[in-house]
């Protein structure tokens, strides 16, 4: 698939500009600029401490950035100033959902009850400050059969739908995976960030994640992908950001990112600058201009 | 270790095992009986003598060692391998018993005045209700929001003061005042909770007890207002429905024996002020069952499992800590000023640290979160005392030992079964 942001019927949903954070002396994003197209996969990828996770938290309001602006295109209120938002605001105001590297469930409540937790907004309205919930009236109980329904379809969509009435702390890690991405779903995101979502899974469960994710895409759902599972990244995403020293090094599609020098570096490690000694220079000497 | 040993160690008959282990115990109880038993301190005017009591400690150790070998025979006979087995980690007592006991439980509540119409027993189960209360509206910041607080008896000498000092000052009536002392509750537990919404667990409850140590030193300290350590005395009783339950006098009120026709019996204020109670503790239940099912209770629970989560979900955490902080102060300033009106009479000292640690003790051993281990645990530590009252030497020994216990077997409490709040499926809960 080759659809690059430059395709004009899909405009940015997400951009990213000039997004530098820092922690004391440590530089975790530098600079940083991209953006997301609104109904297309974006993979960030990047070795250990390239600061994805820490992009995530900017994005998701955990975090403030020092300088630089995050816009998000929405199609009802117009353009968004992430940064702007108070962090629990984002998920509301924006519309921006995300799983969490270590998962972040609420393990001693049911699957379900995880479900409408994420639908706390709507059911508040509804229940008019737990006034109308306390009375029982209605307009709540149709609400929360509502939520209900609603949690269900997205419980069927990956697969635990079987297990909605048990503790989601019991389930198998596959399934806890799943249960964080249909909770964040519940919120009605317009983007979805997923921090290692594929991570853990045997490639069964992994292949289908990916069915899940394209569908998802094909509904209209922007995803940020943070994977190191290259064959997540490679067969789904549609746009690969590279990060390394919380630099952006590359950007395109997979099939450019697999190839491209400056990323095989990151990975694979730089090629030192100290001398190293003739006979062993000699001998890697082919490779070493293959890569030039 | 001793299980262990028997399930798997090698063939040994039991009367080995038995023997061994009594060894063992023998050895730890002369550790300890030498010095706590045997060896006493007298003082002897002008200096300290050291007595000895070889026997007690003799006895001591062959009860140890008897029970020790009467155990391991008896687990045998019970085929048992071990005596901490019996209790399973999970779940406890399935829904459904839980109900039912609950039920038979406000049954009995209901019926108590007419099974037992003397004054001790209604007085005690009175306080029993008021610590039940206590312990539902403690619930909900503690089991449901988990937000460990330690100075929970400051909304309930509010709400006792409250009602102390509006009835002192401005002569309103107790049923003016209820309301007015559960609103003032709350809003110190507003109060409370906007400097602490930063802090978690342990930091948070450093700081709730010292809130609670602050209400208690202002209450002690302000003279002109709260007559300090004297306390307010004279406070008037509560009326039934503006029937004031005293001896008729001639020109005076109507009173409720008048009322009724029936004769004067200093019992039925006893028994209105138990059913009063009883309505107030039952409100606060049916409160926090209905508000759990509710978005505000199931976000307490969130906050209590992730805050983290709740935060990327979009929930706002300081407005659910405050709701949480603000409704349970609530329960306890309705508490408190019933306590006052109960007893006519608070002092500081009925608000001491020690409330709000057996407060919170009947919370956790009920089980976080549970409303019926609340009232299971309010009656192990609340009742049971009471009637141990002649082994009073022994009661906080007793207290220390039930404690340890529950921590060892039930270390999440006596209760801790919790039922998801709505289901997908009908029907019963599937094998955890």
């Amino acid at each position: 698939m080759q659809i690059t942001d430059q395709t004009p019927s899909t405009p940015p949903l997400l951009e990213v500009e000039h997004v530098s954070m820092r922690f004391g002396g440590l530089v975790a994003i530098n600079d940083l600029s991209f953006t997301a197209t609104a109904r297309r996969i974006t993979a960030i990828i990047g070795p250990n401490g390239a600061g994805k996770t820490t992009l995530f938290n900017c994005l998701t309001g955990f975090y403030r950035p020092g300088v630089g602006r995050m816009t998000l295109h929405h199609p009802v209120r117009g353009p968004v100033r992430l940064e702007r938002l108070e962090g629990f605001r984002v998920a509301r105001e924006a519309g921006v959902a995300r799983t969490f590297q270590n998962i972040r469930l609420f393990p001693r409540m049911s699957v379900l009850e995880n479900l409408i937790v994420a639908q706390h907004h709507v059911l508040m309205r509804a229940s008019v400050c737990t006034i109308a919930g306390l009375l029982g009236l209605s307009r709540y109980r149709r609400a929360e059969a509502h939520a209900v329904g609603k949690a269900r379809h997205w419980l069927e969509r990956v697969g635990l739908v079987a297990h909605a009435d048990r503790e989601a702390g019991t389930l198998p890690y596959g399934d806890q995976r799943r249960l964080e991405i249909a909770r964040a779903l519940c919120t009605d995101p317009l983007l979805l960030c997923l921090d290692e979502p594929a991570a853990g899974l045997d490639p069964r469960e992994s292949q289908d994640l990916n069915r899940l994710l394209r569908s998802l895409r094909a509904e209209g759902v922007t995803i940020l992908l943070i994977e190191h599972d290259m064959s997540v990244v490679m067969e789904i995403s549609d746009k690969v950001v590279v990060l390394d020293h919380g630099q952006k090094i590359a950007v395109g599609p997979p099939a450019a990112i697999r190839t491209n020098p400056a990323v095989i570096r990151a990975y694979l490690g730089e090629e030192e600058d100290e001398p190293l000694p003739p006979e062993i220079t000699g001998a890697i000497g082919e490779e070493g201009k293959a890569h030039g | 270790m001793s299980a262990r040993l028997l399930k798997h160690g090698a063939p040994s008959p039991v009367l080995v095992t038995a023997i061994r282990e009594a060894a063992l115990t023998g050895l730890l109880v002369v550790v300890l009986a030498v010095p706590f038993l045997g060896l006493k301190i007298e003082n002897a005017g002008n200096g300290l003598l050291l007595e000895t009591r070889w026997p007690a400690a003799f006895i001591a150790v062959g009860l140890a060692m008897g029970g020790r070998v009467l155990l391991v025979l008896g687990r045998e006979w019970w085929h048992r391998p071990a005596v901490f087995d019996r209790f399973p980690g999970t779940v406890f007592l399935s829904e459904r018993p839980l109900w039912g006991l609950g039920m038979a439980g406000i049954l009995l509540a209901l019926f108590l005045p007419l099974l037992l119409p003397n004054r001790y027993a209604i007085d005690t189960a009175t306080t029993l209700l008021i610590y039940v209360m206590l312990g539902w509206g403690l619930n909900i910041v503690v089991g449901l929001a988990g937000l460990l607080d330690l100075g929970y008896v400051a909304f309930y000498a509010v709400g006792a003061y409250s009602y102390a000092l509006l009835s002192l000052y401005f002569d309103y009536s107790f049923w003016l005042c209820l309301p007015l002392a559960g609103l003032l509750a709350a809003l110190f537990g507003i109060l409370l909770g906007f400097p602490v919404l930063r802090l978690r667990g342990d930091y948070l409850a450093i700081v709730t007890l010292g809130f609670g140590e602050i209400i208690r030193v202002v209450l002690t300290n302000w003279n002109t207002l709260t007559h300090g350590s004297q306390g307010i005395s004279g406070i008037p009783r509560p009326s039934f429905f503006g029937l004031p339950f005293g001896v008729a006098v001639e020109g005076g009120p109507v009173t409720f024996s008048a009322f009724f026709g029936i004769a004067h019996d200093p019992l039925h204020r006893v028994i209105f002020l138990y059913y009063l109670i009883l309505v107030l503790a039952l409100g606060t239940n049916a409160f926090t069952l209905r508000i759990r099912r509710l978005p505000i209770g199931r976000a307490w629970e969130a906050l209590r499992e992730d805050e983290t989560a709740c935060r990327a979900l979009g929930l706002d955490p300081t407005t659910i800590k405050l709701s949480a902080f603000a409704i349970g102060a609530m329960f306890a300033g309705l508490a408190g000023s019933f306590f006052a009106a109960r007893q006519g009479f608070v002092s500081p000292e009925s608000f001491a640290f020690l409330e709000s640690a057996i407060i919170l003790a009947i919370v956790v051993l009920g089980g976080m979160g549970s409303q019926t281990g609340v009232v299971v645990a309010a009656f192990v530590l609340v009742v049971l005392p009471e009637w141990f009252r002649d082994f009073v030497e022994y009661r906080m020994f007793l207290f220390g030992a039930a404690m340890v216990a529950v921590m060892l077997w039930r270390p999440q409490g006596l209760l801790s079964h919790r039922a998801p709040t709505l289901r997908l499926s009908p029907g019963p809960a599937p094998p955890h």
